[in-house]
């Protein structure tokens, strides 16, 4: 088992406790994990990445090599592309559609559809609406994890016992949304790869 | 014991915990900050009460370092790579006094300027004062090397460098803790001459520093952190330090590496380890993150040996961290196939967050400006300097902590007005306070803007050694009262806060103004408190 993950998304978004979560996953286990990520500058509002790097065997680099990535896990659409690069080109493109705009010249939403979708192996799920529907627009990224899920093979109750023990102190309501976010996210990825 | 996910800071300090520490030192700066903070958030530092409050700037905290370290006790100052320019006073001359108590000097450098101004290399420092360096290429390294460089550093009685540099700072890996050591008891120096360096001791003390080299060297020799790999394949031979290592073998997952590597991350550099891979290989590879420093020795100044291979002769890129796919072209393997970043992606660059009290500062200080048109106003390190961009573009300078107001002051010199300085309260703290009372003596016309957002925002929330006392500091450095305002930048405020600063250009001396609100990622917690 071996998979190299690079998440994305503008800072203050949440991608750090997606890695929260999967690290928590995965180091009770016997797995090796790297998890590289941005700290300083780029926090305020500019864009963020962090390489995850979860495998049976020993993990030399902490970043993911450039055509390496079996995936992108993007909380915003403009910054799924943006590490392109690093991407394998049968790797997963998973990204939230809702834009981030904080710039002028952020490109129009339609021409970033067409970007991701020509991307043969990609999946465009609005996570932000889905967490409103839930009644917690901060689980967006929890949306988003959930709709990673299928590919990364981690077994998902997993997933959720990370979730019920890392958002445990803030009560099991935060536990529950964030629950339903997985959960939602999983059931539309599913949806997706059976059409 | 219990596997802990750590990052490579964090991994540091958990280690020196364990190693006996007594007290850590030091000054925020990205990516060092993470590991003083790990030992002010430890429960086990708290029960033991190791000193952990940070210090006005790395030059203080490197000094109160070598005084517990005088004690006899083991002690930790952490900083970022330019940090150690501010503390290299003292730094130089502890290798010249030596340590006592076990002393490291965690340096955190930072390749690629990811948050800095410059990508300087802390083991030129290292090799300036002849003091050892440890460079740990992974978390697990690192914890084990804080117990290894604190006993080297008692053993020579030397303080030691850990360096570090962002991608390990800032990367999490399980680590597993080894052992606990209990910490130094109060032993003072067996020779009070010491930490004496009058001329005729320094002499004698440099001396004996630089006759312990030969034994340094032996230890790097030895060292578990120098290793050889043995290779069949003799028509190249690498040389690799710290991170390079693992991208050489992320290169050779697939296949196995056929050429020797010398993996160095103890220095001084091991002598008969390099002699050795050089008489045994063709061509020599040096993979080294950061500057090209083991390179540049072993080509020396005439660089005619040829067989050299690395950063300076362009094989890799001559600046900026290592990647694994940089190496992958070093090495001549095929690259990987790789998606082009669509045109239509933009950059998205950090700006001041909505509702910061430093876009109200920079709307009135614009506003104030609009007559004398742009090239007034140097600032200085902090959230602020995000002030250059648009829509304020309301700095023209960014340097060094302190700058600021004494660039303010040259320029007044030379004439120029007004002649602005704006710099933040932690950054006044750290380095501020001299130039302003220069201000002072010389009746330089400049009016000196302290932003006082309560916090030392950038490095993400520390404790600013200044709060609640910044008026009192400037009336004590001798500004006078009736031009030392608070203001508050406040959109409300705003033709208010335009005219104190015009009434502020025109009056010919040192003036202060004072915008005081609270950054607002510690607003909510600050009314909390009240
Ligand atoms: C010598 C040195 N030490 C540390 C740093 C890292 N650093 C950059 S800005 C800053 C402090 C900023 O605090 P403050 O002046 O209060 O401004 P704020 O970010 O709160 O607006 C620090 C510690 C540095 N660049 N140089
Ligand atoms: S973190 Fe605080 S000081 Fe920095 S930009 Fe945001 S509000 Fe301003």
């Amino acid at each position: 088992m071996k998979k190299n993950i690079i998440l994305a998304g503008v800072g203050g978004q949440g991608i750090l406790s997606i890695a929260t979560i999967i690290g928590y996953a995965v180091v009770k286990v016997d797995i090796y994990l790297k998890q590289a990520e941005a700290h300083g500058m780029s926090q305020r509002g500019g864009a963020v990445e962090s390489h995850l790097r979860i495998s049976d065997k020993e993990i030399h680099s902490d970043l993911v090599p450039h055509g390496r990535s079996d995936m992108i896990i993007s909380l915003e659409p403009m910054e799924s592309l943006r590490y392109f690069p690093y991407l394998k080109p049968d790797g997963w493109l998973i990204t939230n559609i809702t834009p981030f705009v904080n710039i002028p010249n952020y490109p129009e939403m339609k021409h970033l559809l067409k970007e991701i979708k020509a991307h043969k192996n990609s999946i465009a799920i609005d996570g932000d609406a889905i967490a409103k529907e839930i009644g917690s627009p901060r689980s967006m990224n929890m949306v988003i994890l959930g709709a990673s899920a299928p590919f990364l093979g981690i077994p998902f109750n997993m997933l959720e016992d990370s979730i019920r023990a890392v958002f445990g102190r803030k009560g099991e309501d935060i536990v529950q949304k964030n629950l339903d976010a997985l959960n939602r996210g999983r059931d539309f990825a599913e949806e997706y790869i059976k059409k | 014991m219990d596997k802990l996910l750590l990052l490579g800071d964090e991994a540091l300090a958990q280690g020196a915990l364990d190693a006996g520490l007594s007290g850590a030192y030091g000054y925020p700066g990205t990516p060092s900050t993470e590991i003083f903070e790990y030992v002010q958030h430890s429960k086990e530092a708290a029960r033991r009460n190791v000193h952990r409050t940070w210090s006005a700037n790395e030059k203080t905290a490197m000094e109160e370092a070598l005084g517990m370290s005088y004690t006899g006790k083991r002690a930790l100052v952490t900083m970022k790579h330019v940090g150690l320019n501010v503390a290299a006073d003292p730094f130089m001359n502890s290798g010249i006094t030596g340590a006592n108590g076990g002393l490291i000097v965690a340096v955190a450098d930072d390749p690629s300027m990811h948050s800095s101004q410059n990508e300087q290399d802390s083991r030129h420092y290292g090799r300036f004062a002849l003091v050892p360096v440890f460079e740990p290429s992974n978390q697990q390294e690192a914890y084990n090397m804080t117990f290894d460089a604190f006993a080297l550093s008692e053993k020579y009685k030397t303080p030691v460098i850990m360096r570090l540099v962002t991608r390990l700072s800032h990367s999490r890996a399980g680590i597993v803790r080894t052992k606990y050591l209990n910490e130094n008891e109060i032993k003072l120096p067996d020779n009070p001459n010491q930490f004496m360096l009058l001329p005729a001791f320094a002499r004698v003390k440099y001396k004996n520093l630089i006759e312990k080299q030969e034994l340094l060297e032996k230890e790097s020799e030895n060292s578990k952190y120098n290793e050889y790999h043995d290779g069949k394949d003799r028509s190249l031979g690498i040389i690799t330090c710290g991170l390079g290592y693992n991208y050489v073998k992320e290169n050779h997952v697939e296949s196995k590496c056929e050429y020797p590597i010398l993996k160095i991350c103890q220095y001084p550099l091991p002598r008969k380890l390099i002699q050795k891979i050089i008489d045994e290989c063709d061509e020599i590879l040096v993979v080294e993150d950061g500057m090209p420093v083991i390179e540049e020795w072993l080509r020396g100044y005439l660089d005619n040996c040829l067989k050299i291979k690395g950063r300076m002769d362009g094989t890799l890129p001559r600046c900026g961290e290592l990647d694994p796919a940089k190496l992958r072209t070093a090495l001549g393997l095929e690259p990987y196939p790789i998606k082009e970043v669509p045109t239509i992606v933009k950059g998205r660059p950090p700006e001041l967050c909505k509702g910061c009290p430093h876009r109200d500062t920079y709307y009135a200080l614009n506003e104030a400006m609009k007559e004398y048109g742009p090239g007034h106003v140097f600032s200085d390190i902090g959230c602020y300097t995000l002030g250059f961009l648009p829509p304020f573009n309301a700095i023209n300078s960014c340097v060094d902590m302190g700058a600021s107001i004494s660039m303010a002051v040259g320029a007044a010199d030379a004439g120029l007005f007004p002649s602005i300085a704006v710099i933040g309260d932690s950054t006044f703290g750290h380095s501020g306070m001299t130039p302003l009372l220069d201000a002072v003596n010389s009746k330089a016309n400049i009016v000196a803007f302290i932003l006082d957002n309560g916090i030392v925002a950038m490095t993400g929330m520390q404790d600013s050694a200044v709060t609640g006392r910044v008026e009192d500091i400037c009336m004590g450095i001798g500004v006078e009262k009736e031009h030392i305002h608070v203001i508050n930048p406040l959109k409300g405020h705003h033709e208010e806060n335009v005219k104190i600063i015009k009434n502020e250009i025109n009056y010919n001396g040192v003036s202060v103004i004072i915008p005081r609100r609270p950054c607002i990622h510690i607003a909510a917690k600050l009314r909390k408190q009240k």
